[in-house]
């Protein structure tokens, strides 16, 4: 983990970021910075909680804990966790796109970059009164919105399409108009929440190409981008995320390598188990294995279900308690059924990787005859958790979340599998 | 060549349609007529009742049974033979038209501008052809009764047709206007142009009251609040009688004045001034034209707010308002613009309605004038002037028509008021309305800017708002 520096050359410090959804931790403590200038990706899997942070830095969610620090090139601080969400765009001069398009269907392609020039034009109208009267700066000013508006119409290419309206663009041109849309606030950090998903190869170039200008402009831009081409390509600074916590952090070449992000996309490497031959490219199928798999991984690469389920304990401990704890704490009272949702927060438990998980396991413990058919991962696997913790019944699996650290990845792969996409995936997006 | 077989057959094609088939209209005709024998023969042909001496007989009526049998058979002939084709030709002609249009015609391009030289001159030529007694009835209950519909109705249009703010209690601003001028005038003696603003000023500050709470909630649920604020709006009338008398009403409002000129037998009233004779039909003119010049006044308000950043936040807020806060918009602020400036234009309307009438009372200002108002928005095309006009005329214009038709009375007995019936056609017309053009009269909107041609965008895109 880097250490979060105060530097000028930042425009964006995320520090200690928490978002809860009642037991559900979304993003636990969550430490990252971009830098002015630069493409800093967010990457993750589905449900990490990328869009999560997207909406605390945009103001629409307020997080739970944490502070969001913009720097604008004035030297002005903005503090966005206390702002609201308007201002943010308004006065921080950080703009954003959505995951799912949200455009003024409705009016024209020029309509909807002259509403997103709406403050500088309401000034310029007198609220409103002057312009009604018919002053002049009203006028100029209207004019002026409308080059504007030009010019981010050439660079997405959708000049001819001014006039039609929004709603009748081809999806990857509601994709760049969108773009362009956040561009004509002026902002100086864009935040793009996955503007290249749906994108065929060509667009998805265009794209690069449209976002690179923009950086080369002097407009820093976040990122969240499942597609990998777009993110190796043109990011200068990638942030893994996985179950709300940072797992990576540095250039595109040092985060392609690590393990952790390796493990986290892909499970621990078992691809003839889970046959996943298609690697980086398919690494949106959010399985995860989580803390352990991810801190485990390192030194476990090819042995990995069973090394990970003996020699985990300490480095899986670490980020998986954090999480646990948190909702742990908030519910004290009915430890049972709180933290099912936290424990699909912390490590869960995906379908595929249960099933991974599974086979080492089984052949770990092919001597026993113990292990059953029906449960062949959760039973031997909470055996190595007995020694250091009383093992629950497999029913009450999640509730240990601490003691059951070591054995975690294994029982929690394997019999909460089901249990994953509900609590975590709702509340995360 | 393929080319001009495919020319050739295609009118050849159209001939066979539009060229009625009797034939195959006489087999309809003839099916239908054994199908409504069949039906009918038992049900009409024969009829038992009871003769003289009270026993069961049979009576027949071949008679009126073949009536009806030729009826259905020429129904289904003409409709064959003639209806079907026409339609399916004008069908085949509206596809084979080329999507390019011409220029619009001068008419298409001017007739709002046609439209409003000939409401300016209607009076004159209702006078001219009923004369001043005759016109009353004309200009009053047709007239200012429709502007004055049409005047709410664009005002709620900011509201719902373009915030997309769905407001069912839109009749409480009217009557906050009503009873400013009338409680005020009779209180303080201030004439009708001092107060026609401030009703305007008390109904926008009544929107902001109401707007503050109401406005985080959305849809339905804002609708359902904004219905209750009309309701309490009435109640607090029915109930404060020290201030409003309750459902008495106040009465003798002072009529409005023509910059000081009274329309009165005084001396120094307006008959005498101009040397006229006395009628009451001047009062009624003037007040057509100040209605009139009050509804032109929103309609351009209302045109060239759209063209300013505010008119444009407001669309936008009816198509996303999550994307308008990410743009930095202030919602809430936006909305209570909307708010108030709909309801001022209802505190005018409401001014100007208790001044014409000298005499208001709660029971004008009963929720089922905002659901009027908000039909004609719905009908007319949520957004559009053009069509909200038309709705009002056709809603409030048609029901007064039917107080007129009193050759219904020769076919539906002495004892048939059609007005009674009024709201049945209402509705009627309402669904017709709605089931032939679903985004009302017009359901596109004219771009409020463009780079090189303004294109109407088609209603199929804009949204209706959620709140």
């Amino acid at each position: 983990m880097k250490t979060v520096t105060t530097t000028e050359s930042h425009i964006l410090e995320v520090e200690h970021l928490s978002m809860r959804f009642g037991g559900l931790v979304a993003v636990n403590d969550l430490n990252f910075s971009a830098k002015r200038g630069e493409i800093t990706a967010l990457i993750g899997p589905n449900g990490a909680g990328k869009t999560t942070v997207f909406n605390c830095i945009t103001g629409f969610y307020k997080p739970t804990t944490g502070m969001i620090t913009v720097r604008r090139l004035d030297g002005r601080e903005f503090l966005l966790e206390r702002m609201a969400d308007f201002t943010i765009t308004a006065d921080a001069k950080v703009a954003r796109t959505f995951q799912n398009i949200r455009l003024f269907a409705g009016m024209t392609v020029l309509e909807n970059l002259l509403v997103a020039q709406h403050n500088k034009l309401m000034l310029a109208s007198g609220y409103t009164v002057l312009g009604l009267l018919g002053f002049s700066g009203y006028r100029k000013a209207s004019a002026q919105s409308i080059d504007l508006a030009r010019h981010w119409l050439e660079r997405a290419q959708l000049v001819e399409r001014a006039d039609d309206p929004a709603g009748d663009l081809p999806y990857g041109a509601q994709r760049r108009l969108e773009i362009a849309r956040a561009m004509c606030t002026e902002p100086e950090l864009l935040c793009l929440d996955e503007p290249a998903a749906g994108l065929n190869p060509r667009e998805s170039a265009a794209l690069n190409d449209l976002l690179l200008g923009i950086k080369k402009e002097g407009t820093s831009i976040m990122l969240i981008e499942h597609d990998m081409s777009v993110v190796m390509q043109i990011s200068d600074h990638v942030v893994v995320l996985d179950y709300g916590v940072k797992i990576s952090d540095g250039s595109p070449l040092e985060v392609r390598n690590d393990p952790k992000v390796i493990a986290a996309y892909l499970g621990v490497d078992d691809e003839a188990e889970i046959d996943v031959p298609q690697v980086l490219s398919d690494v949106l199928k959010v399985e995860k294995i989580a803390g352990a798999t991810i801190a485990g991984s390192p030194k476990v690469k090819k042995p990995a279900a069973k090394a990970a389920a003996m020699t985990a304990p300490a480095k899986p401990a670490a980020p998986a308690k954090v999480a646990a704890k948190a909702p742990a704490k908030a519910t004290p009272e009915k430890p049972a059924s709180k933290p099912a949702p936290s424990k699909p927060a912390s490590k869960p438990a995906a379908a595929k990787p249960a099933a991974k998980a599974e086979a080492p396991v089984k052949a770990k413990a092919a001597g026993k005859p113990a292990a059953s058919a029906a449960k062949p991962a959760s039973k031997p696997a909470s055996a190595p958790a007995a020694k250091t913790a009383s093992v629950k019944p497999p029913a009450k699996k999640p509730a240990p979340a601490k003691a059951a650290a070591p054995a975690k990845s294994k029982p929690a792969a394997s019999r909460p599998a089901t249990a994953k996409p509900a609590p975590s995936k709702g509340g995360r997006k | 060549m393929s080319e001009t077989t495919a020319k050739t057959a295609m009118p050849a094609e159209a001939g066979t349609m539009t060229a009625p088939n009797y034939v195959q209209a006489a087999r309809d005709a003839f099916f239908t007529a054994i199908v409504t024998l069949g039906m009918f023969v038992l049900f009409v042909g024969l009829e038992t009742t009871q003769n003289i001496r009270n026993e069961l007989i049979i009576v027949q009526r071949w008679g009126l049974l073949f009536t009806l049998v030729a009826i259905a058979a020429a129904g289904r002939f003409v409709l064959s033979a003639w209806i079907s084709p026409a339609l399916a030709a004008r069908k085949a002609t509206v596809a084979a038209r080329p999507v390019v249009e011409g220029p619009p015609s001068w008419l298409r391009t001017n007739w709002p501008r046609i439209a409003v030289v000939g409401l300016f001159l209607y009076p004159m030529i209702i006078v001219a052809l009923v004369g001043s007694q005759g016109s009353l009835k004309w200009v009053d209950n047709f007239g200012i009764q429709i502007l004055i519909y049409v005047m709410l109705a664009w005002g709620l249009n900011i509201v719902v047709g373009l915030a997309g703010l769905l407001d069912l209690g839109y009749v409480a601003f009217y009557a906050v206007g009503a009873y400013s001028y009338a409680l005020l005038s009779q209180h303080f003696g201030l004439s009708f142009w001092v107060l026609l603003p401030l009703a305007g000023i008390l109904a926008a500050f009544w929107g902001i009251i109401l707007g503050f709470p109401v406005l985080r909630l959305r849809g339905d649920y804002l609708a359902i609040v904004t219905l209750a604020f009309g309701e309490i709006i009435r109640l607090v009338l029915i109930n404060w009688t020290s201030v409003t008398k309750g459902t008495f009403g106040v009465s003798g409002i002072p009529k409005a004045t023509l910059f000081g000129i009274p329309f009165d037998a005084s001396p120094d009233g307006f008959a005498a001034i101009f040397g006229l004779p006395l009628s009451s039909a001047y009062y009624k003119i003037f007040l057509y034209y100040l209605i009139l010049m009050l509804a032109l006044v929103t309609a351009f308000v209302t045109l060239r707010l759209r063209r300013m950043p505010i008119g444009r936040a407001w669309e936008a807020l009816r198509e996303d308002e999550v994307a308008c806060r990410s743009l930095g918009i202030n919602t809430t602020t936006t909305k209570l613009t909307a708010f108030s400036l709909g309801a001022m234009f209802g505190g005018f309307a409401g001014a100007f309605f208790a001044a014409r009438q000298g005499f208001v009372s709660p029971e004008s200002f009963v929720f089922l004038e905002s659901a009027v108002i908000l039909a004609i928005v719905v009908l007319g095309g949520m957004g559009s002037l053009t069509g909200i006009a038309i709705a009002a005329a056709v809603m409030v214009g048609g029901t007064e028509i039917l107080r007129e038709l009193t050759f219904l009375k020769q076919i539906f007995g002495e004892d048939f008021t059609p007005e009674l019936y009024r709201m049945l056609f209402f509705g009627l017309a309402m669904v017709i309305v709605m089931i032939w053009k679903p985004r009302g009269f017009v359901g596109s909107r004219s771009p409020t800017a463009f780079l090189f041609e303004r294109k109407s965008v088609s209603g199929s895109f804009t949204k209706e708002g959620h709140g």
